[in-house]
Order: structure tokens, then C-alpha cells, then sequence
């Protein structure tokens, strides 16, 4: 284990931080709203001459997304950045970066989407962006954003991969929140991510390939398949550099972050940012002797469902708490509630009584009491034996 | 015209290469777009100028240079989009020797209705 200095950032400029250690070839970002700090910083960076990075500001996201899959696909090792509509404006290239099996990094500070027009938290943009063949990693904490975000090369850029990761996390409660970051030493990051040596490249010119060429009815089919089984099998891989990064740096990598998941009866299942408040209110339930624990889901692509089963099946009741609705879905539930009950479905469980919470769209604020009327009303639905109203809704005026 | 061998469409998702990547440089010559001809490019020969605009515009490569000179279509990879009639520059003096009309020395016709490609 390595000593981490500690400094205080708010969870953009960690990002950046982490972005400097990794000195990628490439960073092509759109330079204004709604981008971050994260570019902001980095920016300065090779304007400093501190990274040996070509940094492209381009005219819209698309064309950053499209400048990446160009850089990725001549070889090198390529970053970005955005956020909100921000990623909205990449969808099509997400999924060609995805089909091509291009390790890039993108770091998303998650918020809403317009309109109407709002630019605080919530995960309308990366949910929305969940089925393009992207790694998806949400972080809690300013300390988590900078962790995911070297990691994340990593998994990338793995042989067996070859998958861009999207590394989350909540707009301006983290991002723009100062906090007390762990940054390691720049030479074991260096080490850490390695040299990338692109296993196809554009610019080798010895072995000279063609990337995204036409796959007509013939075998596009085959390549989509193949991809699918790449991502569905990605988790040990995954796994396995979360437990390097885990031993660098002495900080825990959990597939899924969980709290008082031993014995809980009533569990919050939640991502990023909403997970503290959760152990915070879950911390003064079980002093008033009330099972309760937290999960906090690390990855949501590929979904952990074998963790997520095993963590719930003995609760009593559970509550899945959306940043985002999937609008049109059944009662237009949220994605990660989707994702629970197919989940439970597929394994055969129907007893246990989830429940899905819409929170903080917008950037509302989530508040220790609500957590804490989510532990009454799952205490409630477990004692009457009934589920009630499958949709709810937090700091909604209703 | 050249013999070109198809490529395989008996591979399982399993064989084929991540993300689509070709491995072989030059393969497309092995994907046959001649068939998706409606209208074909006929070129009078005696008429011809062997400026090479058509050469110099065709999107496909389908217009093959012998010695310095066009010497007709490729029509197995030809998808007859008309790019090499509209930009012919030759207005011929004479009824052009394939449909005996007068204007560009290439001109459009139907395709036949059993293609060489």
C-alpha cells in the first residue's frame, strides 16, 4: 500500500488530478457549458506543458466523442469528458465507440437533462445512455471519482475487453463540492495504468487494419452478439483491478458498496452520491434497534445482479431509489429499479417486496428525513404484507 | 474481368474479429455492389477524350486505368450511381455508338435484365 496525500478538492478537479497521473495521448472536449471543471483544469494542464496530452477543443460533443474514436481507433490512449446534454449530444458516437471496442474513458459529472432547463444533479444522462455498450461506474464520493477514474483505464483498455467505461458521478454535490481527496504518488499511477499498447492501430502501419467498415446483414449480427458476451463477462475483469487498485491504494473497491447488509431486513438500494445520507440515517436507525443496511452499487454496467441477489434475498422489504425515470417504462419507474426486479424475477424470488423511490431529479434536494421515511414505509410494507403503491416519489410537493 | 473470391459468411459470432475490424487490407474488393445496378454507364470509345474526369470522380473505383487510359467499367463493384455520366465533359459530335444519342460521350442506360455482375 502506498500513502496518499491528502488534499482539498472538489470532485471535478479530482478528476483532473487523476487525469494528469494518467497523461493520456489524447483529450478532445467541448470547452463550455455544460462542461465541467474537469476540462477546465486539465486544459490548464497542458497549457502548463504538466502533461504531454494533444488536447482538441472541439465545436460540440459529437465531434468530441467522434475525435475520440478516431484517436482511440489510430492507437492512442484517449480521455474525455462532459456532462448532461453535454453527453446527449455524443449518443451516436457512444455507440460507435462501443461497437468499435474502443477503450475510452469518458468522466460524466451526472445532470439533468432539459428540458425544462436546469443544469443541477441527477442521472438522466448516463441512464439514459445505460444500454450503448458502455462500462458504467458511479462514484459517491470527490475520493471515488478520482479512484474510478484510474481504475478505469485499466478495465478499459483490458485485452479482453476492449470496452469504454464511463466513469460517473453527481453533478455539483460532488463535483463542485470540496472535500478531502486521497491522491496518490504520480509514479505509482504511472505505473498503475502502464503504457497502453493497443492490440489494433490505425497507425501501424505493419499491420494494417480497417476499423469501422461496412457490416451489412451479414455479420453485423455476429459483431453485436460478441459484444454482448464481452460486457456480460466483464465483471471478474473488472474485479480483478479493482483488487490491484484496492492493495495500491488501501482504500476498499467493492463491487458493490454495503452497509449493515449482513442482517438487514429493510435495505435502500442506491447510487452515487445518496448513499451517504442513506448510512447516515441507516446509522441512527440501527441505534434504535432497527435492521437496516445500505447498498450502494458500484458498477450498473454490466449490472451486478448475482452480488445485488445474494446482498437482498433475506430482506424483508427493499427500496430502490431512481435518479432518473425511465419515462413510459411500467408507472415510468426508474432504470435501477428496472434492472433489481427483472433481476429478482430471473432467479425465481417473488416474495420480496421492492419498492422504487424517484429522488433528487433536477437537483432536489434528498434529506435525512426522507431516507428516513423510506426505512418507515419499508418497516410498514413488511408488517402489513403489502407492497402498496409500486412508484413513489421523494421531495416531490404532491 | 478479375475473379474475386466472396468473403466467408459462415463465421459464428464466436470467430468473428472484436468491434468489426478487418485484418486484410484491400478486402472490399470482395464485396460485390454490382448488383445493386439499375441503370448501367456506357462509354463510346471512339468518341472519348481519355481526359479521366470519370476516372477522378467515380465514389467506387469501378473505372479501371489500362496504360494511361479508361478502358471501360468495373461492373462487378459499378453500383451505376450516373456520377461519371453527369461529370463526362465530352459533347459528342456524333449519336453516341452504344445508344445512338447524342450528348456525353459516357451515358446511362437500364440495366440489363441478366447482369454480367
Amino acid at each position: 500500500m502506498v500513502e496518499s496525500k491528502f488534499l482539498p478538492l472538489d470532485g471535478a478537479t479530482s478528476v483532473s488530478q487523476a487525469m494528469r497521473q494518467i497523461n493520456p495521448d489524447v483529450v478532445a472536449a467541448y470547452p463550455i457549458t455544460p462542461q465541467t471543471a474537469v476540462v477546465q483544469n486539465f486544459s490548464q494542464y497542458v497549457a502548463d506543458g504538466i502533461v504531454n496530452t494533444e488536447f482538441i477543443p472541439v465545436e460540440s460533443e459529437h465531434a468530441a466523442m467522434s475525435a475520440c474514436v478516431g484517436a482511440s481507433a489510430a492507437g492512442g490512449r484517449v480521455m474525455t469528458a462532459t456532462a448532461a446534454n453535454g453527453l446527449a449530444l455524443m449518443w451516436e458516437m457512444l455507440y460507435i465507440a462501443a461497437g468499435m471496442r474502443l477503450p475510452i474513458v469518458l468522466t460524466v459529472v451526472n445532470r439533468a437533462l432539459s428540458s425544462p432547463l436546469n443544469i443541477h444533479c441527477d442521472h438522466s444522462d448516463a441512464m439514459g445512455a445505460r444500454d450503448s455498450g458502455w462500462i458504467q461506474i458511479y462514484a459517491e464520493t470527490g475520493q471515488e471519482a478520482y479512484d474510478n477514474t484510474i481504475q478505469a483505464i485499466r478495465i478499459a483498455e483490458h485485452p479482453d475487453l476492449l470496452l469504454p467505461v464511463m466513469s460517473c458521478q453527481d453533478g455539483f454535490i460532488t463535483g463542485h463540492g470540496v472535500e478531502r481527496v486521497g491522491i496518490l504518488p504520480d509514479s505509482d499511477i504511472k505505473d498503475f495504468v502502464g503504457e497502453y499498447k493497443p492490440r489494433y492501430a490505425l497507425l501501424n502501419i505493419d499491420e494494417p487494419v480497417t476499423f469501422g467498415a461496412w457490416d451489412f446483414t451479414d455479420y453485423y449480427f455476429e459483431h453485436k452478439r460478441q459484444q454482448s458476451e464481452v460486457i456480460n463477462n466483464s465483471l471478474p475483469i473488472i474485479e480483478s483491478v479493482f483488487k490491484e487498485y484496492e492493495k495500491l491504494s488501501g482504500r476498499p473497491q467493492p463491487v458493490l458498496d454495503m452497509w449493515g447488509m449482513d442482517d438487514a431486513e429493510y435495505a435502500i438500494i442506491v447510487l452515487s452520491s445518496t448513499a451517504g445520507t442513506s448510512r447516515a440515517v441507516a446509522r441512527r436507525w440501527r441505534e434504535k434497534g432497527v435492521k437496516v443496511g445500505v447498498v450502494k452499487p458500484r458498477l450498473y454496467r454490466p449490472f451486478p445482479e448475482q452480488y445485488l441477489l445474494e446482498a437482498i434475498k433475506n430482506c424483508k422489504a427493499v427500496a430502490v431509489l431512481d435518479r432518473a425515470i425511465s419515462f413510459g417504462a411500467p408507472l415510468s419507474q426508474g432504470p435501477l429499479f428496472t434492472d433489481t426486479t427483472a433481476a429478482l424475477y430471473n432467479a425465481g424470488i417473488s416474495g420480496l417486496p421492492v419498492v422504487n423511490y424517484i429522488f433528487g431529479l433536477g437537483g432536489r434536494d434528498i434529506l435525512p428525513d426522507h431516507i428516513g421515511s423510506v426505512f418507515s414505509d419499508l418497516q410498514k410494507i413488511a408488517s402489513d404484507g403489502q407492497r402498496g403503491t409500486m412508484v413513489r416519489y421523494l421531495g416531490l410537493r404532491e | 474481368m478479375k475473379e474475386y473470391k466472396a468473403p466467408r459468411l459462415d463465421r459464428p459470432w464466436t470467430e468473428v474479429n472484436p468491434g468489426g475490424i478487418v485484418l486484410e487490407p484491400g478486402v472490399s474488393v470482395t464485396y460485390v455492389t454490382g448488383t445493386w445496378r439499375t441503370m448501367q454507364p456506357v462509354r463510346d470509345h471512339a468518341q472519348c477524350t481519355q481526359c479521366l474526369i470519370c476516372w477522378i470522380m467515380c465514389p467506387d473505383g469501378a473505372i479501371p486505368i489500362v496504360d494511361g487510359k479508361v478502358s471501360g467499367f468495373d461492373l462487378v463493384h459499378c453500383k451505376g450511381c450516373g456520377i461519371c455520366a453527369a461529370e463526362c465533359p465530352v459533347n459528342i459530335k456524333k449519336p453516341h455508338s452504344e445508344t445512338g444519342e447524342m450528348g456525353k460521350a459516357i451515358q446511362m442506360v437500364p440495366e440489363p435484365a441478366e447482369s454480367d455482375a
